[in-house]
């Protein structure tokens, strides 16, 4: 026992927290897309790699320059620019020229998230934000894919990986049409089992169907992740392809297709469920979630676009805030409306 | 109704803390020594402070009155020990400020027996009667808050209680003093049960304890004849499980609504340690002048549950349980999820102090705060289905009014959003502040 009394420290209760902190479920993200990357790297080689580094240098860098130097060391340790550049490097096609990529990054972090005011103010899914830059900035070199090379070709690296600012790119790659393209405009299926492995061209995160369902299911037993969401997600495409599926078969594609074809997982999982720009409410999340699922059948289907979960996630973004408004749970001891 | 309910019964949401009950929940309750001095605040219960009734100098004995209650919502004091008013004037309180206090000094070779005349039987009583003995008694409800309990008594005409719920969920981790109580004073507590049910009218009553405390259920259940009107109900472990509208929701389904009190519902909510004291005074003729305290926590060297004479300063029995240790960095009154941290060891354990915890370097130690990602962890935790992110988002804009139009209002202040921001913000905080401001604004 001591003589003196301790020096007593004031504290405001709640004494206890729960114990899981915002820099770690950032990380958790990390660890549930290390399956993806790794196949990333097994399907398009080397080239994917750098891919991704430059993405997410280009991202840390932007945050780096336009935070505050007092705040800066806590800016890039919460992690979130650093995985905000891997998901945008995740949604680009692999033979991406390096430049336009970092581009990309910059514009991601920069537009889509600091003038927001930083981490928790964006409307937008500021990956996304840099990946519509990019699909109208450069619209060729955004669709064009190089077909998978496979661990032969890991050191293999594309040409066009290092055209030079506002050069041509040259493609000396072999390249192939996605399997959302084959559909559009070939009326082409491709194999559900092919689309669960992922050994098709499409951009470097989105092609292993089964990878990207393993770390969602990890992301959802550690509870960073509204189940709400990509289980909304699934069950309107589903619902909405069926649907034409069963009124033409030979024109629509089929609900498995829809579902395991193109971003639709990488987005479901991934980019729909970032907590800041998806609504706060469980009523708001499968509003939000169904919407995203019509959403992307309809530009699929319908639009000029063979790929249309970019921007059915953009457009529910901005919806958020008004979902959310009229969603509030009903407060206990209250009838809804606060009455 | 929520289907779930159909397999456990509980309120929604809610958050799972540690239990921490682990270094007392077995441990017999003591009795702490009487020591030189004792502070009775006159304000220690919730409404208007207590008028002293005593004068600097006048001897005491034990359990005397020293202080009568200054109004309806008010109750009375008694002298914790045999000995002397020292002195009439401010003290320090557990919030850190000064408040009118009656000092007593306790007379060393008193043998402080209780020797006070017995109030009459409890079944003679008129219901008005009753709710003065009550008040005479000084009883308060002793689940932490300190409402006088005779106010909960005094039922307005028209209204009829039929159900009795006993509050035995001890939710808040670390504290074991109604689980301790329930195990040691089984036949005090449905004493005091039969005496209530009697003087309320209810048909039935429920005891409502988590399932952490199996051997405090099983000690009712095999007092409990069948047939009886009185029922043990093992509710599962969630936190705020013992907020008396969380309780209600939890064992009869049903929600109190906003604006409105448990008697509305007819039925009326009791702490385990407010029965016992309820027959306390009218087998003993003691009135509220000790109560039951949980001593523990990581900076504590013998963790224990102890029966304290109310008035004892902490220190005192700190020293009892072997002192702080070293690494002792904070000191709280009460449980960890709402009690209040002290800055002095000299404050009292009053009506409402339900537990004396001291924490080391691990359980203060914060994380830096983060911006809110709106990650809905808080939305999950709210047993009032409030949106405490939205909320602590306008206080920190100090737009009080805007947060009137988000319910801040009902919000009980149990912390559970502020235990779940991964993010360490202080949700609940920046709600008190708001809701202080809202009050002094509409005064």
């Amino acid at each position: 026992m001591r003589s003196k009394d301790p020096q007593l420290l004031l504290q405001s209760a709640p004494m206890l927290r729960q114990g899981l902190t915002t820099p770690q479920a950032m990380r958790d993200v990390w660890y549930a897309l290390t399956p993806v990357v790794l196949a990333a790297l097994w399907f398009f080689g080397l080239g994917a790699l750098l891919l991704l580094l430059v993405c997410i240098g280009g991202a840390v860098l932007t945050e780096w320059v336009f935070t505050p130097p007092e705040s800066r060391r806590d800016a890039l340790a919460d992690n979130s620019a650093a995985l905000t550049g891997l998901l945008l490097g995740l949604t680009l096609p692999p033979a991406l020229p390096l430049w336009m990529a970092f581009l990309g990054a910059m514009v991601a972090v920069g537009l889509g998230k600091v003038i927001w005011g930083g981490l928790g103010g964006n409307l937008f899914n500021p990956a996304l934000v840099g990946r519509a830059f990019l699909l109208g900035t450069f619209p060729i070199a955004m669709t064009t894919w190089a077909a998978p090379s496979g661990p032969g070709g890991f050191l293999d690296l594309p040409a066009s990986l290092f055209a030079l600012p506002f050069h041509s790119p040259v493609y000396d790659a072999v390249s192939s049409a996605t399997p959302l393209g084959l559909m559009k405009f070939q009326q082409q299926g491709t194999g559900l089992s092919q689309l669960l492995i992922g050994n098709t061209s499409g951009s470097l995160g989105e092609t292993s169907g089964l990878l990207l369902i393993l770390g969602g299911v990890y992301l959802w037993l550690r509870r960073d992740l509204d189940w709400r969401i990509p289980v909304g997600i699934f069950a309107a495409a589903g619902l909405f392809s069926l649907i034409l599926f069963t009124q033409d078969g030979a024109r629509f594609p089929s609900p498995f297709f829809t579902l395991f074809s193109g971003g639709l997982l990488l987005g479901a999982i991934y980019m729909a469920t970032d907590p800041v720009t998806s609504p706060l409410t469980p009523r708001g999340a499968w509003i939000f979630g169904a919407g995203i699922g019509l959403l992307v059948v309809l530009i699929r289907v319908f639009g000029g676009f063979p790929e249309g979960m970019m921007y059915s996630i953009l457009l529910m973004n901005a919806a958020t805030p008004l979902i959310d408004r009229y969603t509030q749970p009903r407060v206990f001891g209250r009838k809804r409306g606060g009455r | 109704m929520n289907p779930l309910h159909l397999f456990r019964r509980s309120f929604s949401h809610g958050v799972h803390p540690q239990g921490l009950k682990e270094q007392t929940a077995d441990r017999p309750i003591q009795r702490v020594p009487f020591v030189e001095r004792y502070v009775m605040p006159l304000g220690q219960h919730i409404g208007v402070p207590a008028a002293p009734v005593v004068k600097v100098g006048q001897r005491l004995v034990r359990g005397e009155l020293i202080a009568e209650s200054a109004a309806f919502v008010s109750t009375c004091l008694h002298s914790p020990v045999t000995g002397r008013v020292r002195d009439i004037g401010p003290h320090r309180y557990i919030d850190g400020s000064f408040k009118q206090a009656i000092e007593v000094e306790a007379d060393p070779y008193a043998t402080q027996q209780l020797e006070q005349r017995l109030p009459p039987a409890w079944d003679s009583l008129s219901p008005e009667q009753f709710i003065q003995e009550i008040q005479r008694a000084g009883i308060v409800g002793l689940g932490g808050a300190a409402f006088p309990a005779h106010v909960k008594y005094s039922i307005p005409k028209g209204q009829q209680i039929r159900d009795l719920l006993i509050n035995g969920a001890e939710c808040e981790p670390f504290l074991t003093n109604d689980h301790r109580l329930m195990m040691e004073r089984p036949d005090a507590l449905l004493r005091g049960i039969t005496i209530l049910m009697g003087q309320l009218g209810a048909e039935r009553a429920a005891i409502g304890v988590e399932a952490n405390k199996p051997d405090a259920i099983e000690v009712l259940r095999r007092r409990i004849d069948d047939g009886s009107p009185v029922e043990v109900v093992a509710l599962p472990v969630k936190y705020p499980q013992g907020a008396e509208k969380m309780l209600i929701k939890a064992i009869y389904g049903r929600e109190v609504p906003a604006g409105q009190l448990p008697r509305d519902l007819g039925i009326a909510v009791n702490n385990v340690g407010t029965l016992v004291a309820i027959a306390d005074w009218f087998d003993r003729g003691m009135p509220l002048i000790e109560r039951v305290v949980t001593v523990s926590g990581p900076g504590v060297t013998y963790p224990a549950n102890l029966i304290v004479p109310l008035g004892t300063p902490v220190r005192e029995v700190l020293r009892f349980c072997g002192g702080l240790r070293d690494e002792t960095r904070e000191v709280v009154m009460g449980g960890p999820m709402m009690g209040a941290s002290i800055a002095s060891l000299d404050v009292p354990v009053l009506k409402g102090s339900s537990g004396i915890l001291a924490f080391t370097e691990h359980a203060t130690w914060r994380p830096k705060e983060y911006p809110c990602i709106r990650c809905s962890r808080c939305l999950e935790a709210c047993p009032y289905f409030l949106n405490p992110s939205r909320l602590a988002r306008l206080g920190k804009a100090r737009l009080f009014q805007e947060m009137r139009q988000f319910q801040v209002m009902d919000c009980v202040e149990c912390g559970a959003c502020t235990f779940a921001c991964p993010s360490n913000i202080p949700i609940v905080q920046l709600i008190r502040t708001a809701k202080d401001n809202l009050r002094h604004l509409s005064r």
